[in-house]
């Protein structure tokens, strides 16, 4: 089998990655940082099964008597549906009225409209749960790894969570995808999925640290990447078959979950391939600690 | 050719192939009766329409949000909603000072969400601005019809019974105020300012006020139901238009097939017949995870069907990790008996160690997640612990069963 010298190149991927992000962060400042939803800011979220084409003023003529600022867009597979989002909270009988507006103007009835109205208190403590949530999984992940291998493993695989973390939130920022609660739900998978992809590699050189001996670490860790290449690839493909008839098929809520999905997926193989086993060389070349052997 | 291997083989593929058959179509012998597991997940808002509220109390430092006070708002909510007929409520306190109330299935949503979160608390007031009566005096309230005595019309009205205290109060109160106005306030709204004519004595009133009989029904009920003991406010709501969640469910069914279906088609062709091996005990793999998604009452949601399609995804990757295993075997010159052996062996610290790193994450979303994301997590646990299961336990033995058979001893067929 043919074996890639991926360890030569090891600045280019990271420099690779580097870019990347930068690209995104500009992309996100220009955009004015991360669209945050209406989970985490408050305000409401209606979306209609209108049937038919229709155009966007049509919706925005019966929403600027709400909220001019309210932003509508096109949704579902044949352009059928609508999204509107404020950051207008509504109390009752404005909801009242303004599904009686889609009724009467638009004929459709709440049969055919989902409506989600959050207040502000509850998206700041959905922000604060988020960040949580967050912690304590990579918390969890650098004790396990520290058990069952070592805690430079666990500091690797960390690092290459936190850089996937960072890309799918800057692609959210790049992209205006607004953050919701399936963000949160996102972004834990792809840290799960990483850190599979990252294990089975770190794996593999655990198992050929100890069977081949004195031979050169950097050797080491170019064959074991080697040998699990072909399992990245394909479960990368797998999974990536799932997500993409997910976003090709679902419905827009699951659409909006997909798509970062994917791009989280290909950061995962990305890092876990190219830069985990690279930090962890690092660390083991640079910060030595005292052993009892 | 190995006749009891085979037979063993045939015999699992079988039963795979039963249970899956059982849990997509249900099955009907005699008196027992299985329906298909698609009928059996209870189906979260989001997939089947419905309502989904917050309620936080408001306490004042006089008035103090207790324990008790919240148990009664509760109950008071819940006898609010039985008066709606909606099929399986769901209330429930949300830490110290939040209700969550779950409305499955409902049609009317915005009329419910106008009754659940109204105080209701009746007041008759005097010109003097004396309460006479409130809430607390009525005994019975009924939606009726009466005619009204300046247009001689049939119209709805509230009619009230009090209770002998009441009836006590508003008896020496309308004795007293007779030619003036006596206001009903429901939360500080007048809804209603007749004037007392002559005394009442008989403990029976009216409400009038411009009404259908719906609303004087639902008026009716409010009252009969008691005042919510504290003010609550509306923090969250979410309405799921029926037709809308059904569209979801189904689609994200059909998806979730023929992404299934390609994956198939992926490992088959790449790994062939390991990879045929590995379609089978994913078809075992995705009953296991409905079926106990069906047993443990988990409520699926549409990120919750994400989270099992993307853990079939997943699921393939123990597969892969094995049978990538077996072919290195293979290609270092051992038979196929043993390639299966130790490519399962060594195949399998990895499989255990990602994977539980995974369920980490997974528990962690599942504690500190809240509604549709905790969905998320339980079946994404599943799918991690039947995954494991599928690839360790039954892909290992119908590898074996069928090496065994000696039906076919090429080593490119197991991808070499």
């Amino acid at each position: 089998m043919k074996t890639y010298d991926i360890l030569k190149l090891k600045k280019t991927w990271f420099v690779i990655s580097g870019i990347i992000i930068a690209l995104g962060l500009v992309l996100s400042f220009i955009n004015g940082g991360l669209n945050l939803g209406i989970d985490f800011t408050g305000g409401t979220s209606l979306q209609a099964r209108i049937g038919r084409k229709f155009d966007v003023q049509e919706v925005k003529n019966i929403m600027d008597k709400y909220d001019k600022e309210a932003t509508i867009t096109y949704a579902g597979n044949e352009k059928d549906e609508v999204i509107v989002r404020t950051k207008l909270e509504f109390d009752d009988d404005t909801r009242r009225d303004l599904l009686e507006k889609f009724d009467s103007e638009l004929n459709v009835t709440s049969k055919n409209i989902n409506f989600e109205s959050i207040g502000p208190s509850i998206g700041s403590e959905l922000k604060k749960q988020a960040i949580l949530a967050l912690l304590v999984a990579n918390l969890g992940i650098l004790i396990y790894i520290s058990i069952r291998f070592e805690w430079r493993f666990g500091l690797a695989s960390i690092f290459t969570l936190l850089h996937d973390v960072i890309i799918m939130t800057i692609f959210y920022g790049a992209m205006k995808i607004p953050v919701n609660s399936s963000f949160i739900a996102a972004i834990l998978t792809i840290v799960g999925y990483s850190i599979n992809a990252t294990i089975v590699i770190f794996d593999r050189i655990r198992e050929n640290m100890k069977t081949v001996r004195r031979v050169d670490p950097e050797q080491v860790v170019n064959n074991s990447i080697n040998q699990t290449l072909a399992r990245s690839i394909n479960t990368s493909l797998t999974t990536f078959i799932t997500i993409g008839t997910l976003y090709i098929l679902g419905v827009p809520a699951v659409k909006e979950f997909a798509l970062p999905l994917i791009i989280g997926l290909i950061s995962g193989t990305y890092s876990s391939v190219f830069l985990a086993s690279s930090v962890w060389l690092f660390l083991r070349n640079n910060i030595k600690v005292k052993s009892a052997h | 050719m190995n006749s009891g291997s085979t037979i063993k083989f045939v015999a699992i593929v079988l039963l795979i192939g039963i249970i899956a058959f059982v849990a997509s179509y249900g099955i009907n012998i005699g008196k027992y009766e299985v329906l298909p597991v698609k009928n059996q997940i209870k189906l979260g808002l989001d997939l089947r329409g419905g309502a989904d509220v917050v309620l936080e109390a408001q306490g004042t430092p006089e008035d103090p949000i207790t324990d008790e006070k919240m148990e009664r708002a509760v109950a008071t909510i819940r006898e609010r909603i039985d008066n709606l007929g909606v099929t399986e409520p769901v209330i429930t306190r949300q830490g110290g000072k939040r209700i969550r109330v779950g409305l499955p299935e409902i049609q009317d949503t915005q009329r419910a969400l106008e009754i659940i979160g109204k105080t209701a608390q009746l007041r008759f007031m005097d010109e003097a601005e004396n309460v006479v009566i409130t809430g607390n005096d009525i005994k019975d309230a009924k939606a009726a019809y009466s005619n009204d005595p300046a247009t001689k019309m049939q119209i709805a009205v509230v009619s009230l019974e009090l209770n002998p205290e009441g009836a006590k109060k508003f008896a020496e109160s309308t004795r007293n105020n007779v030619g003036k106005i006596i206001a009903i306030l429901l939360d500080d709204n007048i809804i209603s300012a007749p004037s007392v004519s002559e005394p009442i004595t008989d403990g029976k009133c009216q409400i009038s006020g411009s009404m259908t009989i719906e609303e004087a029904g639902d008026l009716a009920m409010l009252i009969r139901a008691g005042a919510l003991p504290v003010e609550l406010k509306t923090l969250q709501v979410t309405s799921i238009g029926p037709e809308l969640g059904a569209n979801s469910f189904e689609k994200s069914l059909t998806a979730g097939k023929i992404g299934i279906l390609l994956v198939f088609l992926f490992m088959i062709i790449y790994y062939r017949l390991p990879g045929l091996i590995a379609s089978i005990a994913l078809v075992l793999y995705i009953s296991i995870v409905l079926i106990t998604l069906a047993a443990i009452k988990a409520t699926l949601t549409l990120p919750g069907i994400a989270g099992l399609i993307l853990s079939i995804g997943m699921a393939v990757d123990a597969n892969v990790i094995i049978f990538e295993r077996i072919k290195e075997e293979l290609n270092m010159g051992k038979t196929i008996r043993s390639s299966i052996d130790s490519g399962f062996r060594r195949a399998f610290l990895a499989i255990f160690d990602s994977n539980i790193t995974t369920l980490i994450a997974a528990i962690v979303l599942f504690y500190l997640g809240a509604g549709p994301i905790k969905g998320f997590a339980v079946t994404l646990s599943i799918g991690i612990l039947a995954s494991m299961f599928t690839a360790i336990v039954v892909t290992k033995q119908l590898m074996k069963l069928f090496e065994g058979t000696n039906l076919i001893k090429d080593k490119k067929f197991y991808g070499a």
